[in-house]
């Protein structure tokens, strides 16, 4: 340990998604590779060529909410306060009043008030309505769910709104990581939320052609690095973390899940939506560098592996850069293939499983692996979880647009 | 159904309170309705009652009354130039 350095620690967690509705379910789904993609259910996809996703399934927000505040929230923001909630519960914190200046929020969402949006433009546009209701506005715009979750825990330091596509999430824990290891916060709530299983979401995904079609068992849908993927399945759901300055978690005797050691971003500055191979590597580089980490040293990947054919393909490309030999022994696995691509939140998803596989000592797999393809020829940890002391973790999350977060997590010896 | 009537039960839809809670004589301030709600009640009454409240006219409601003073004056067609006077005195529209 560096004299003077301030480390940062998960103190507590809460995931709301397809796949569980708490941390336990959660991770148990994650290890018995049990899929959360379904028929989508909120509305009739029938008119749709892809009519699957991964929804939270049997969903009430009145279950959660009073009727009062839900006027205000847009189903991402409830999904977001649903986690923070159990990030909050899990850590056990009091933030006292004197330090709430320096407790803040930071939260990724790709897609904002998504169906907020959606319902309000159908009656603009379809129904000729000449208003829109007006609390669109506070419930669509992306920092509603980092202002909810703010004004619920009194949070009154350093808080924003990250919006990157996929990597939301993955920048927004790492802007937290950021903000405590540098001196500016020492509590933080961080991580993502999205709920963007709408009609037009669905169809303007539709046309960029990467959505697998889900025929037959819509469970069996997303197969990351397999040679039959098809593509991805979209998500929602939403993940935070308590993240902890370590000198305040140990004077209050938390329970430490894991420490945050790095953090890589960097930015491909080459296509819209074709992933490169040297900007995700640089974010992987970048994030060992800042926890000292030797790449030997990792014992599994959570990787972005959204199933589709280029993405899983370079993302091995990547691991292989990086890597070198080491890429052939590390574990690596895509928990999409139950939760969903789950957008904003996604990062924040995989790294609650990532800290759970650290916990815990066992890997998730990647659900509905059939068959290796020759360009995705590592160890993807197929169909069953592995039990494995896991020291040192990443997870990747390599946006749309370019833009990657790498977040490198290490148990605390 | 009296517009006064009318007033008190979308109030106390949209603030989602009890019945009897809103009475003729009630404040928004008593109410707890603070510039959010009050954009939003005004939706409300805008939609139920098929008309325009000109954003002058609407910055003078703070009251249950005052509500249904303006409404039937809009309604009516009557002259509102002193509430649109009296409005452009302050300025309480919910800031940015």
């Amino acid at each position: 340990m560096v004299p003077g350095v301030r480390r940062v620690v998960i103190t507590g967690l809460g995931v709301f998604a397809s796949t569980g509705k708490d941390v336990e379910s959660f991770f148990s789904s994650l290890i018995n590779a049990r899929s959360g993609v379904r028929r989508i259910t909120q509305w009739d996809p029938s008119s749709l060529t892809i009519q699957i996703a991964a929804e939270v399934p049997d969903y009430l927000p009145t279950d959660y909410f009073p009727p009062k505040r839900l006027d205000l929230l847009d189903r991402f923001t409830q999904f977001g306060l649903l986690a923070a909630r159990q990030a909050m519960e899990s850590s056990g914190i009091e933030v006292a009043e004197e330090e709430k200046p320096r407790f803040g929020v930071v939260m990724g969402s790709g897609m904002g008030g998504a169906e907020t949006f959606d319902r309000g433009y159908f009656n603009l546009y379809a129904r000729n309505e000449t208003r829109l209701h007006p609390f669109t506005i506070p419930k669509i715009m992306h920092n509603a769910v980092t202002s909810q979750i703010c004004m619920e825990y009194g949070a009154q330091g350093p808080s924003m709104a990250i919006s990157t596509a996929c990597s939301s999430a993955g920048h927004a824990i790492g802007e937290a990581f950021h903000l405590i290891k540098f001196g500016i916060a020492d509590v933080m709530l961080a991580g993502g939320s999205d709920a963007p299983i709408t009609y037009g979401m669905i169809r303007s995904w539709e046309s960029v052609r990467v959505l697998a079609p889900g025929d037959g068992d819509p469970s069996r849908a997303c197969r990351p690095f397999s040679a039959d993927r098809e593509g991805m399945v979209m998500g929602e759901g939403a993940g935070v973390f308590l993240l902890e300055e370590f000198e305040h978690a140990r004077r209050r005797g938390a329970k430490v899940y894991a420490e945050v050691a790095g953090f890589g971003m960097s930015s491909d500055a080459s296509h819209i939506t074709q992933p490169s191979v040297i900007g995700p590597a640089r974010a992987i580089r970048m994030s060992l560098e800042e926890a000292a980490v030797n790449p030997d040293q990792v014992d599994y990947i959570n990787a972005h592996g959204t199933g589709t054919r280029l993405n899983d393909a370079i993302e091995t490309q990547v691991i292989k850069e990086v890597f070198k030999n080491h890429a052939r022994r590390v574990a690596i696995s895509s928990t999409k293939s139950m939760h969903g691509h789950a957008m904003g939140a996604t990062g924040a998803i995989e790294l609650a499983g990532t800290v759970m596989a650290l916990e815990r000592g066992v890997i998730p797999p990647t659900a509905n692996y059939t068959k290796p393809d020759p360009e995705c020829d590592l160890d993807y940890v197929p169909n069953q979880a592995r039990e494995k002391p896991v020291r040192v973790a990443i997870s990747n999350s390599f946006a749309f647009g370019g833009l990657n977060a790498v977040l490198l997590v290490r148990r605390l010896e | 159904m009296s517009i006064a009537d009318k007033v008190i039960e979308i109030i106390t839809r949209e603030q989602h309170f009890e019945p009897g809670v809103v009475k003729p004589e009630s404040t928004f301030a008593e109410l707890g309705i603070d510039s959010l709600d009050g954009v939003n009640i005004l939706f409300a009454l805008e939609q139920e009652f098929k008309i325009d409240i000109p954003d002058s006219v609407a910055q003078n409601m703070r009251s249950v009354s005052q509500v249904v003073d303006a409404l039937t004056r809009v309604m009516e067609g009557k002259d509102v130039s002193d509430l649109v006077a009296m409005a452009k005195g302050e300025n309480s529209a919910p800031s940015s």
